[in-house]
């Protein structure tokens, strides 16, 4: 059974392969749309959706199963580039893009479009500096590159700090993200959802390692982009809004800045005494601060967000399972395509939210109505209920203002559907895309943490002799282990989503954008240079983020927790640069084997079953 | 063992489409950002011209130029030689 995920058929049959994946999956929802006419339950309906979905994940997860190195690894190099663009994109998108970026836009109006703007650009930074020469180099993860070009242990240690740091940080993210729909789905506590997550999880991953995790990101891609854009689309036209709504929005975008003149935005006191999480809406949409300020807030995110793209390892490491160097910058450029196809949707939907919202002359406007009225709609008791949005009538006028109405930003994904009276069927379509951005995204973060320490750490630094059976037991303990403990930290709820999230960009690009970049494009560059630049800009980094979250200190220009990066970066690129300059050059092997990993043509720098 | 001139050429001009590339990279993800205020008072299509660079205007450059950036390689590549068996 488990050829039938490895061998050349297979291959060449993918596209008929998730052709009849995808029907099957358009066929599952329009039954059970059918089910929903016929008087079954949105609670079953939600169930069956989510249930459904991870039982098919954790089929192509144990149909991959292996117990080959190179499969385990990278997939056996053999994955097309179209569809190692599908699986990056899925493995990109996490829950929080799915689920809160539209409400992040929402709420943060221009500001908030650097994370759209971070998260795209870095592509292009993947493309042209390090995804072919990663590739061509031949290496496992993203230590093993930075272990070979440098040499010595304590590089390859290094990297491995940085990576398991900076996954870390955002594999809780991603389990919290599925316990939170895997709980409101499954209507199970919170806490259950969590490990219920977890295990759906390492279905996908634990017998098939980086094979598994491919096939079932590319199935987690289709199901995610049609939960996303399906909604959308029916919206947008069941509203009259436009048939393709992505590029028909510019007019509504301007009615809102109307709308929030209207409304007093800006002009009104903030109303105290909402619930955890909730926000009122105080940010104009499309005013871009006009000041340098404001300015540079902007594009040090946009850098922060870009050099952690092209940084972090789980998404660094899709590249290694092409079967060539062109098709590994291909796949970049695929990646960029789909990940495309969310990304501009969402400033669109969260328009459209705002404007049903807001604009008192559509019938789904709730702002300057009644709160009587407001609050016999279904879909505002149902949101109550659970904690996603509040009003308080502070004025006791009974009417709703602005600066009275509370939600949480995911609302603008989770309830749009019923907002614009849509059946509940996509409800449950969206819990199920939700569920599979974020499972895609934790899958990969395991993977890459559990591999850096099985490879790097233990079969590179501890025990080199050990025979293949026990590197990959060594590997799937690992992925148990790393998924226990991050499931354990996400049941804690330490930190929100978002913080969470930048975070690990910032620790990413702190600790690892120069040594991989200045390792490929800079013969120069030395070992005591990358371990000065590693270890300086990470610790520095966290130094700085310390201080600015917790230390009580005041961020130096602008630059907050989120964009600590902007500390990190130029500490790590002055100390590698310096001390390269300082210390002996490398050797002529290692400057002989920079020269290889810039011709695509040959066999890959490092033997390919190391 | 290659021809090294070959080489040479190969990632001189490797080298150059990687500036290119970083030039366009670099305007649109900073450059216009930076005078997002001011653009905003052009209209395009609708949107003001600054938010609609954030929204949706630079991410098309994006994946356009990796598009012709993966063409232009692949052409220095068999250019000069380096370029993989299919």
């Amino acid at each position: 059974m488990a050829g039938k995920f490895a061998g050349g058929s297979f291959i060449e049959n993918l596209p008929k392969i998730y052709g009849m994946y995808t029907g099957g999956f358009l066929v599952f929802v329009l039954l059970m749309a059918i089910l929903e006419q016929m008087g079954v339950g949105a609670d079953t309906i939600g169930i069956l959706f989510v249930a459904f979905t991870i039982v098919i994940y954790a089929g192509i997860g144990v149909l991959s199963r292996t117990m080959a190195v190179d499969a385990y690894y990278v997939a056996g190099r053999q994955v097309p580039a179209v569809f190692n663009g599908m699986a990056t994109a899925a493995d990109w998108m996490s829950g929080a893009s799915f689920v809160a970026m539209a409400g992040g836009i929402y709420f943060g109006g221009h500001g908030y479009l650097a994370f759209v703007v971070g998260w795209t650009g870095g592509y292009i930074l993947v493309a042209s500096l390090m995804a072919p020469y990663l590739r061509k180099f031949g290496c496992y993860t993203v230590p093993d590159f930075i272990g070979t070009r440098y040499g010595g242990n304590l590089p390859r240690f290094l990297g491995v700090v940085v990576l398991a740091v900076a996954s870390f940080t955002y594999v809780t993210a991603q389990i919290n993200a599925t316990g939170t729909i895997a709980a409101r789905a499954l209507q199970i506590p919170f806490e259950v959802g969590v490990w219920f997550g977890l295990l759906g999880i390492l279905l996908c991953s634990m017998l098939g390692g980086m094979r598994a995790v491919t096939w079932t990101q590319v199935a987690q891609y289709i199901v995610l982009i049609i939960a996303y854009l399906v909604p959308v689309f029916w919206m947008s036209n069941k509203q009259g809004f436009g048939l393709i709504p992505q590029f028909v929005y510019g007019d509504a975008v301007q009615r809102i800045t109307e709308l929030e003149t209207l409304h007093g935005l800006g002009t009104l006191d903030a109303v105290e005494g909402a619930k955890g999480g909730l926000r009122a809406l105080s940010v104009p949409f499309a005013t871009a601060g006009d000041s340098a300020m404001a300015s540079w807030k902007f594009v040090t995110l946009v850098a922060c967000m870009m050099m952690g793209t092209a940084s972090l390892p789980h998404i660094l490491m899709r590249y290694f399972t092409t079967p060539s160097v062109r098709a590994a910058r291909q796949s970049v450029a695929w990646s960029l395509m789909f990940i495309f196809l969310l990304y501009f949707t969402a400033p669109a939907l969260a328009t459209f939210t705002k404007l049903q919202i807001l604009d008192p002359n559509l019938a789904t406007g709730i702002i300057g109505k009644p709160i009587e009225s407001v609050l016999a709609l279904e879909w505002i008791q149902k949101w109550a209920a659970v904690d996603f949005l509040q009003i308080i009538d502070a004025n006791s006028d009974g009417i709703l203002q602005l600066n009275e109405f509370f939600m949480r930003g995911d609302i603008v994904v989770l309830a749009t559907p019923e907002i614009a009276g849509l059946p509940y069927v996509i409800s449950g379509l969206v819990a199920a895309g939700g569920m599979a951005a974020a499972m895609s995204t934790a899958d990969g973060l395991l993977l890459a943490i559990a591999n850096a320490l099985s490879h790097d750490l233990y079969y590179k630094i501890i025990d080199p002799e050990a025979e293949t059976k026990k590197r990959l037991l060594v590997a799937r303990v690992l992925l148990l282990g790393i998924g226990a403990a991050g499931a354990f930290v996400a049941s804690l709820k330490l930190t929100s989503i978002l913080g969470a999230v930048a975070w690990a960009f910032d620790f990413a690009c702190s600790g690892l954008f120069f040594p991989i970049v200045l390792g490929i494009w800079w013969k120069r560059a030395n070992r005591q240079g990358a371990i000065a630049g590693m270890a300086g800009g990470f610790l520095v980094g966290t130094w700085y983020l310390y201080m600015v979250r917790w230390g009580g200190m005041d961020p130096w220009i602008g630059i907050d927790h989120l964009r600590f990066g902007m500390i990190g970066m130029p500490v790590s690129l002055v100390l590698m640069v310096v001390v390269s300059l300082m210390t002996p050059e490398p050797d002529a092997e290692t400057q002989a084997m920079v020269d290889e990993i810039r011709v695509p043509s040959g066999e890959t720098v490092i033997d390919s079953s190391h | 063992m290659m021809d090294t001139s070959k080489r040479e050429e190969h990632w001189r001009r490797t080298k150059s489409l990687m500036v290119v590339t970083l030039t366009i990279w670099f305007i649109f993800s900073f450059v216009v950002h930076w005078f997002a205020a001011g653009l905003n008072s052009v209209t395009f299509a609708g949107w003001p011209l600054g938010f609609y660079m954030a929204a949706q205007g630079s991410e098309i450059v994006f994946v356009l130029t990796l598009f012709w950036f993966v063409r232009a390689q692949d052409k220095i590549d068999r250019d000069c030689g380096v370029a993989e068996e299919e």
